[in-house]
């Protein structure tokens, strides 16, 4: 790890950057937002959670009824953590605070694959009152059912401040589903999460995440994953619902040789959604590999659709796939894919499209005796549709049905 | 034999605003299969397309009855849920569509993922039923995709664009077999309920398949009809070139 770093110097970098915007995105007004809600009641049983709740969690992914296919859950509503739990041994689960308060240790990873100072939303989370979920693989054990974790934004007007941070021990196998999601269908919120990915030699995890939020919400996630040697980190971003504004470029960095990092991300964009979402990697150590997959829908809203991947060692690989469907309305899709070498011997290659359902391909299934609006629904479907290697079946199948779910909307 | 059951009358063809095909007329009974010679160029594909309905294929004049039914005006997903179905020589890409999407969508319910298997099978495509439509591909692979989807259509008329084209001879046997089966080649004539409209340029296919009526196509017009073996005979010995000069020869005769 890197130096220990005191407490009081994150809030020094973090006072000093309270202000400062961020690289990509609108600038939100942090002002409009309210930054603390009353104490939510802690529940043992999630299942007695609000049936609203649950429904709306259900939506994104998080299933409260029946636990038998999570390896352990975790709830915030708001700032408060309302309940935490582990079915498996070798997995823990608990509240980032909890966890503070547990192991001393864990100060070496707070802000270290995220820097405090990135931007005002980093800073603020630094400098307000948050919480967030702790998750750790223990060596060598491995994980059959996710672990699941719900980021609920409950109270109107609400800035959530969420520090997340995911260990997965040396070679160990984890799989995480996290859904955020709001109570309402209408009021505004703001969700500001840090996420640190700590991939040790060996280890494995999957990160599922579905966004399922409203309207009038904006959303500013800022992730960091440091992936060691041997390691593989495999992320799957789905947001299918409208949003007001979400800005966000996770990057994960590869020090140890022949790391491996995936990105999959779906992104639809409703009328009224500014997105602008980018995956980024770094090939720091030789032998690293990455893949970067995203698919764009806009329906009216607008979407950038960033990539980046960097290689600084030998032997590494990297390649980039952005699509765009402009599929009705007034929407744009910028694809940006970036690719930066800086020295011979790596192999980097990217493709990018932008552009309408080709009408021969409309045809081409309407000459097969389906309707216009089935053959659209068709390529549509088959267009979101991302083959992801090395997620479990249950997971893929979960993944799937949430992104079916959507092409109601979108038809 | 049975009626008429499909009638082009003096149908006349353009593609953006120019006109291909003029004043062509075919008819065509259950049970047979015909086939449509005819140098590059001279409008084979053009039929074939304005009788599935493309909607750049612009029908100016004549009608097509099907079965009974004025069709000249029916939208492309009508004519082929009506019992029209085309094997098409350079399909498009559909990426993220899967075969297996392709072919149950083609049997529009009726029955599933067996016959989906047994039908992939058959096409020695069992391999190919989780690839992409038509994504890479090979010439063969692709005209045996798109005869299995007919197998799952079942169409009445199937209209097919040069079924030897960029295939081999391994490949060429195997489509033969298959072209059979959706022409009911195994029933026995007057029990057929199928019709197949066959454009070959080579005429290669027709050591595989057999067929009744032949025409010869030049300049977008029907210029003989006959035997088919008789007329690849002519076409293979003397060209083309001869068909185009015969076909002069007589236009000028009649004024």
């Amino acid at each position: 790890m890197a130096e220990m770093i005191s407490p009081e110097t994150h809030k020094e970098k973090a006072r000093a950057a309270a202000a400062k915007p961020a690289a990509f995105g609108e600038d939100i007004d942090l002002g409009t937002y309210v930054s603390s809600a009353e104490e939510q009641p802690y529940q043992d049983d999630p299942s007695k959670l609000p049936a609203r709740a649950k429904e709306r969690m259900l939506e994104a992914g998080v299933i409260l009824d029946d636990p038998s296919q999570r390896a352990g859950t975790f709830i915030q509503m708001d700032n408060a953590p309302v309940h935490s739990s582990v079915r498996q041994e070798g997995v823990e689960v608990m509240s980032v605070s909890q966890a503070l308060e547990k192991y001393d240790w864990l100060s070496d990873y707070w802000w270290q694959a995220v820097a405090v100072d990135t931007d005002k939303y980093t800073a603020n989370i630094e400098l307000n009152q948050h919480n967030g979920y702790f998750i750790r693989a223990l060596p060598g054990y491995k994980t059959i059912y996710p672990v699941q974790t719900c980021l609920y934004l409950a109270k109107a007007r609400l800035a959530q401040n969420v520090h997340n941070i995911i260990i997965a021990e040396e070679n160990s196998e984890m799989h995480i589903i996290t859904g955020c999601t709001t109570a309402s269908n209408e009021e505004a919120g703001l969700h500001l999460g840090v996420s640190e990915f700590y991939i040790k030699k060996g280890a494995k995890v999957t990160f599922t995440m579905i966004h399922s939020w409203n309207p009038e919400v904006a959303v500013r996630p800022r992730t960091g994953v440091m992936i060691e040697e041997n390691g593989l980190f495999l992320s799957n971003y789905v947001l299918t619902k409208p949003v007001r504004s979400l800005q966000m470029y996770p990057t994960a960095r590869c020090v140890g040789e022949n790391a491996v990092v995936r990105f999959n991300s779906i992104l639809v964009a409703a009328p009224g959604s500014t997105l602008d979402v980018g995956s980024r990697a770094i090939l720091d150590a030789k032998g690293a590999k990455t893949e970067i997959i995203s698919r764009a829908i806009t329906t009216g809203g607008s979407i950038v659709a960033r990539g980046y991947i960097e290689g600084n060692a030998p032997d590494v690989k990297g390649h980039l796939e952005c699509r765009g469907l402009i599929l009705m309305g007034e929407g744009t899709i910028h694809a940006i894919p970036e690719l930066k070498g800086t020295l011979a011997g790596i192999d980097l290659s990217h493709e990018a499209a932008v552009g309408k359902i080709a009408e021969e391909e409309v045809e081409y299934l309407m000459a097969r005796g389906l309707t216009r609006s089935e053959a659209t629904a068709t390529i549509v479907r088959g267009f979101l549709r991302v083959d992801i290697e090395g997620l479990p079946p249950l997971l893929s199948a979960e993944l799937q049905r949430a992104i079916e779910a959507s092409e109601k909307d979108l038809m | 034999m049975g009626d008429v059951a499909l009638s082009i009358e003096q149908l006349s063809v353009e593609v953006e605003g120019r006109e291909i095909l003029h004043n062509i007329n075919l008819g065509m009974k259950l049970g047979e299969t015909h086939v449509l010679f005819g140098p590059n160029g001279s409008g084979k594909t053009t039929l074939l397309m304005a009788l599935m309905g493309f909607p750049k294929y612009r029908i100016t004049k004549g009608k097509i009855i099907f079965k009974g039914q004025d069709i000249t005006m029916l939208p492309l997903d009508e004519r082929a849920r009506l019992g029209i179905g085309m094997s098409f020589q350079r399909p498009p890409v559909v990426r993220g569509v899967k075969m297996r999407d392709m072919v149950a969508a083609c049997l529009r319910g009726r029955e599933q993922e067996e016959s989906i298997s047994q039908l992939a099978e058959k096409a020695d495509l069992a391999d190919f039923l989780d690839r992409e439509m038509n994504y890479g591909f090979s010439g063969g692979e692709i005209k045996r995709s798109e005869l299995m989807q007919l197998l799952a259509q079942r169409p009445t008329l199937t209209l097919i664009d040069e079924p030897e084209s960029g295939v081999d001879l391994v490949n060429i046997a195997l489509i033969g077999e298959l072209l059979n089966s959706l022409l009911e080649k195994d029933c026995p004539i007057p029990e057929r309920r199928c019709m197949g409209l066959i454009i070959t340029h080579t005429g290669h296919i027709l050591d595989y398949v057999n067929a009744r009526t032949g025409y010869v196509m030049c300049n977008g017009v029907i210029g003989c009809e006959g035997d088919s073996r008789e007329i690849l005979a002519t076409i293979r010995e003397k060209g083309y070139q001869e068909c185009i000069q015969c076909f002069l020869r007589r236009r000028a005769s009649s004024g």
